[in-house]
């Protein structure tokens, strides 16, 4: 009797082992196609970091990718040396960082003011059409946005030179003056991103639990109180969580407004050039993969560490909005 | 006298007062309109004839109207056509093999009683922290994996995206009852059968805001074909648009039609008014999606931004 039972058991155990076995087969074929996509394109070309360290060069007996990776010299760390002994390099670096940091900075003011503004107008239909009007340029690439740009300053035909022309005499060669290029790129960004982040804002906005409000209308307070004591603290770990992800990116740009928007000018790169347009100017125009391959290591390894630091603090700020 | 008294108090407490409203209503009315004025110079500058532009420069009233741009568009836009071809069979068929993957492996992210979980959600979010960069990556691709002026090119390097897995699988987490999967492997169903027969039924405005993001991500792509691209034949849209920029012959030179009489042809382009003119061919299929669109990306974005 009793070994029967254990036999029953024992049975029973083997049917659900064997179900579950064919259950995680079944879950594994699932993750199996992005499974190997991020093997193929995001896991092999880390062994690519070497060429950071080498010499890149092509290997003319058997010119396979594998061969030339092998058969390229070791030069230690000379192409680190060689990038940052240019000046051009502590400007990409500069521009980098700066650009990112006054992006940032009026990017926050002026959704968390427009969200805010958004909140208050009383119908909602306007409210609505404002937010779809400011959403639009979200969904323009910077190719398009660049003819945008180029309407108004096209040398001989842009809307701003012709007015310069007819009012001053004298027009500027935006695409040979570099002066002006810090703030038009620093328009172009917030023109083309701030309708996305201030959907954010608004959105968390309208998360608020209206009984706070109520609470603080019995109490007396103002619209203009309210906004100050309760939407603000409200939307301030928001507000902190996102800007400290953004300085984790702080190393990070994006390639298509610096590289679209000047139409790869050859005389704005003082103020136009960043790390990550340096990475593909020195892989697909100068051809030097090492040096390319050099500076997305830095940007890679200073940007991991950044965005840890951001990471770190965030968990302090609040456990359940950091990234991992 | 009380009774208007408190009326006009809680009128107080409860908007900004009307001064203030219309100051909002200004400055948001301005940001508006800069954000979509720039579209609409660019569709009267395309309609502008070529003397008044010579005359005027770009302008929001030309002195003359004409449609001589998308003559020119119509009559010779071989390259035109078929860009517009690459650009939908791309995003199309990419959208449609990235949601594939996208929803599979989600769905077994979200599952908790998968034994490599955890593993596998490292797997991918390890890769948004650390990369090979640029160039290692692209020499992979081009050749290891030739990816090198076909459709593969345009499409593969963008397939994955672990930020829209997270997105997915919160989706999959905020709308599905775990109980819901034991009940249907209880009734015998097998694991796909579950997926597509009760599960995608139940996520359809997820799957909708995440097809609609990699769908809008396609069809802006010139990156890709900076890249992998070199052969006329498979250049999209915007790559196209792009290397107008600098040539804007581009558009004629492998037109069939005119052969022999290129150079011809070419001193004769209405040169600025035909870039503005493709500009409004790239933007208009957006703007006809837009409204679809932004409901679901904002329902996204909302989404997305609350980690699950």
């Amino acid at each position: 009797m009793d070994e029967k039972k254990t036999k029953a058991i024992a049975l029973k155990g083997r049917r659900k082992k064997h179900k579950d076995r064919k259950k995680t087969l079944i879950l594994l074929s699932m993750v199996a196609p992005t499974s190997i996509w991020l093997i193929l394109l995001r896991y092999i070309p880390l062994f690519g970091i070497v060429i950071a360290f080498k010499n890149y060069k092509v290997y003319t007996k058997a010119p396979t990718l594998i061969n030339n990776v092998i058969h390229s010299k070791w030069v230690g760390f000379k192409n680190f040396f060689f990038i940052f002994a240019t000046t051009d390099s502590l400007k990409f670096i500069r521009n980098t960082v700066c650009y990112n940091l006054v992006f940032i900075l009026c990017g926050l003011i002026l959704s968390v003011s427009f969200a805010i503004m958004l909140n208050e107008i009383t119908h909602k239909f306007v409210a609505k059409t404002y937010q779809t009007l400011m959403f639009f340029p979200y969904f323009i690439s910077w190719v398009v946005a660049s003819y945008f740009v180029a309407a108004l300053l096209d040398p001989s035909n842009g809307l701003i030179t012709r007015f310069q022309l007819e009012h001053f005499g004298a027009a500027t060669d935006f695409y040979n003056n570099p002066k002006p290029w810090p703030v038009i790129l620093t328009l172009s960004s917030i023109w083309k991103n701030t309708g996305y982040s201030t959907i954010l804002y608004l959105a968390a906005i309208t998360g608020i639990d209206t009984s706070l409000y109520e609470a603080a209308a019995i109490d007396g307070a103002t619209k203009w109180q309210q906004i100050k004591y309760v939407t603000i603290p409200n939307l301030r770990t928001m507000i902190s969580i996102l800007l400290i992800m953004d300085i984790g990116k702080i190393f990070n740009s994006d390639f298509g407004l610096f590289y679209n928007i000047p139409q790869n000018s050859g005389p704005l790169f003082s103020v136009t050039q960043t790390i990550d347009t340096y990475v593909y100017r020195a892989l697909m125009q100068t051809n030097n993969i090492s040096n390319s391959t050099a500076a997305s290591l830095f940007q890679n390894v200073i940007g991991f560490i950044c965005i840890m630091i951001a990471n770190t603090i965030v968990k302090k700020i609040d456990e359940d909005s950091s990234l991992f | 006298m009380a009774k208007k008294f408190i009326k006009k108090r809680k009128r107080n407490l409860m908007s900004v007062g009307l001064p203030a409203e219309i100051i909002f209503n200004i400055v948001l009315i301005l940001f508006a309109l800069l954000c979509i004025i720039p579209f609409v110079f660019v569709i009267v500058i395309s309609f502008s004839s070529e003397q008044s532009i010579r005359q005027i420069g770009y302008s929001f009233f030309p002195s003359e109207w004409s449609v001589t741009a998308y003559d020119y568009v119509f009559k010779m836009g071989d390259q035109l056509w078929r860009s517009y071809f690459n650009s939908f069979f791309v995003t199309i068929v990419g959208t449609l093999v990235s949601i594939t993957m996208c929803i599979l492996y989600a769905y077994a992210l979200f599952r908790r009683d998968f034994k490599f979980r955890s593993f596998f959600t490292m797997f991918a979010f390890f890769t948004t922290l650390f990369g090979g960069g640029l160039a290692p990556t692209y020499m992979v691709c081009k050749q290891l994996l030739g990816l090198s002026d076909n459709y593969q090119a345009l499409i593969v390097p963008a397939l994955v995206s672990p930020f829209y897995i997270i997105v997915m699988r919160t989706f999959f987490s905020s709308s599905i009852p775990e109980e819901l999967i034991e009940a249907a492997a209880i009734d015998g169903s097998g694991e796909y059968r579950t997926l597509v027969k009760i599960i995608l039924p139940i996520t359809k405005p997820g799957i909708a805001t995440v097809s609609l993001l990699t769908a809008l991500a396609y069809w802006n792509d010139w990156y890709l074909a900076m890249l992998y691209i070199r052969d006329a034949k498979f250049i999209p849209l915007q790559y196209l648009l792009m290397k107008m920029q600098s040539q804007v012959d581009f558009l004629v030179k492998n037109s069939a039609k005119i052969g022999a009489e290129v150079a011809n042809v070419v001193s004769q382009l209405p040169s600025s008014t035909l870039r503005m003119a493709l500009v409004v061919f790239v933007v208009v299929p957006i703007t006809f999606a837009y409204p679809f669109f932004q409901r679901y990306i904002i329902a996204g974005l909302t989404i997305g931004s609350v980690k699950g």
